[in-house]
């Protein structure tokens, strides 16, 4: 795919001397929404710290706008354009809502997300914004941490596992978020464990086996029977 | 009564100079600075060798002291002390040791064993009169410069895009790095700032009494046990528990002069068995 916004080819990971990730081909385009979904040690979660930086991987392995990332610190990432939305949503506990959203402004990367939209946004945050990130509910929780990624006006935003601990009917409110999220052109990369869901708001899905793609395909098209395969390697 | 408790809240405000960096440093990267006395001390005898050169002005000695303080922690832990931070306390606690011992014989080399002193142009024998209490307007001088550095350090914390990172970082590295914080600048930038309250409390200290080169310990221990009073992370708290430690020393001189240190260390002590997380905790975990 040319002009994809991320790309990686051969991409390996590893934590110490257990590999992780085996040659990841991946390519996301401008606009589109991808979903990464296997099970548990799929190496999905790797793979966005692959992306952002937090597993050292080689320089080529990663591409953000044709440019070799792979391996820059994360710091200096986040300014290129790529977000992440931590799995477990990982809010500094000792800042308020607003400060947890502020300092997601710290790379000062220009753009349309600022602090009044996302209270337009997510109205309820605008109410709490003075509390501990600590006394929101999880769903709220999960509403700052989109939040505090948005706020670096990335060109791609990675969600790692949105729906963890939430309640079905908070993960669809978080989730209806991600149109007007989209809206402006931004690549969003969900990994998600529930399959129907990410089917159903992405364009495309890859699936993740023990550190291989095992799958890979337009959302619509897969067939219970493939995901299935490609999920437990049956 | 009334004076010797004075007293104490003078003296606890040299303590909470004493203490703050080692509440700054501890707070942003849960790094204990063993060292810090004898940072200290070795910023008392700047003070005293830069007197020989420039002359007793302590205005102008803080003037360079204090840059210089800075710049040295800026370099000290980029480039020292970054390598020893993670999840294991020991090796900065077995490096800063090491600095500990390395400081204090450096300047038994170089000044040899005697007590020295840094003449503040009188300012250590004027008082005034507060009703009936006489002050020493050195003693106040350093109340009064206390206060508003954690002032300044809470404010900074609180209200800086600055201070929000020194907290994030503190919270979790990782998350901040993600955010596009450079930690290892941002600890560089604690520890400085750290450095230049050591090289102020050194300057002070100079001013008030003699430093010898193995007093740098004992200083250490006042810092700590403020910080501990006080409850780890918490500005205000170090300032509470400084001033806390300062009365009960008074207190106790006044009662016995060999009794003033035994008094501090048996709050400090009651402290930890009542209430170990310190008066006013902020840091979790």
């Amino acid at each position: 795919m040319r002009g994809a916004v991320v790309r990686t080819h051969a991409l390996e990971a590893r934590y110490g001397d257990a590999q992780a990730l085996f040659g990841i081909d991946f390519e996301l385009a401008q606009g589109e929404l991808v979903a990464i979904i296997g099970a548990n040690g799929a190496g999905k979660s790797t793979f966005l710290k692959a992306l952002t930086g937090l597993v050292p991987v080689e320089r080529a392995a990663v591409h953000l706008f044709d440019e070799a990332i792979g391996g820059l610190p994360p710091e200096l990432i986040v300014r290129r354009g790529l977000a992440m939305v931590p799995e477990g949503r990982r809010l500094f506990p000792s800042l308020s809502v607003e400060e947890n959203l502020r300092m997601g402004s710290f790379a000062r990367r220009a753009g349309p997300w600022t602090l009044d939209r996302l209270y337009a946004m997510f109205p309820v945050l605008k109410d709490k914004r003075r509390s501990p990130s600590g006394a929101l509910s999880g769903g709220q929780q999960q509403m700052v941490s989109i939040g505090r990624a948005l706020m670096s006006n990335p060109a791609v935003l990675l969600c790692d596992e949105l729906s963890l601990g939430l309640a079905p009917v908070v993960v669809k409110e978080i989730y209806a978020a991600m149109p007007a999220i989209a809206a402006e052109g931004m690549s969003i990369v969900v990994v998600e464990q529930d399959v129907s869901l990410a089917q159903s708001v992405s364009s495309r899905v890859y699936c993740f086996q023990e550190g291989r793609v095992s799958l890979e395909g337009p959302s619509d098209r897969l067939t219970r029977a493939q995901i299935s395969e490609a999920y437990f390697g049956t | 009564m009334a004076d010797t408790i004075i007293q104490g809240v003078l003296l606890g405000g040299l303590y909470c100079l004493f203490a703050l960096g080692l509440s700054l440093m501890f707070g942003v990267m849960r790094l204990t600075n063993i060292a810090q006395g004898d940072f200290i001390v070795m910023a008392s005898f700047g003070a005293v060798a830069l007197a020989s050169v420039i002359g007793e002005r302590p205005l102008w000695i803080a003037l360079v002291l204090l840059p210089a303080g800075f710049a040295v922690g800026y370099l000290l832990q980029r480039y020292l002390l970054n390598g020893t931070l993670g999840r294991d306390p020991l090796p900065s606690l077995v490096v800063t040791f090491g600095l500990s011992i390395i400081v204090q014989n450096a300047l038994l080399e170089v000044f040899s064993a005697d007590p020295r002193a840094l003449g503040s142009g009188g300012l250590n024998t004027r008082s005034i009169a507060i009703g009936p209490v006489t002050v020493g307007e050195l003693p106040l001088l350093i109340l009064a410069t206390a206060l508003a550095c954690t002032g300044g350090l809470q404010t900074l914390f609180s209200q800086t895009a600055a201070g929000r990172a020194f907290r994030a970082v503190s919270d979790d590295r990782d998350i901040a790095r993600l955010m596009g914080v450079q930690a290892d600048r941002v600890y560089a930038t604690a520890t400085a700032i750290a450095f230049a309250l050591i090289a102020l409390a050194g300057v002070f200290q100079a001013m008030r009494t003699t430093v010898a080169p193995a007093d740098g310990p004992m200083l250490l221990l006042f810092a700590f046990e403020a910080v501990i009073i006080g409850g780890m992370g918490s500005f205000w708290g170090t300032l509470v528990g400084a001033l806390v430690l300062g009365v009960t020393q008074q207190v106790g001189f006044a009662f016995d002069p060999g009794w003033g240190l035994w008094f501090g260390h048996l709050v400090f002590l009651a402290v930890l068995v009542v209430r170990p997380q310190g008066l006013f905790p902020k840091t979790k975990g």
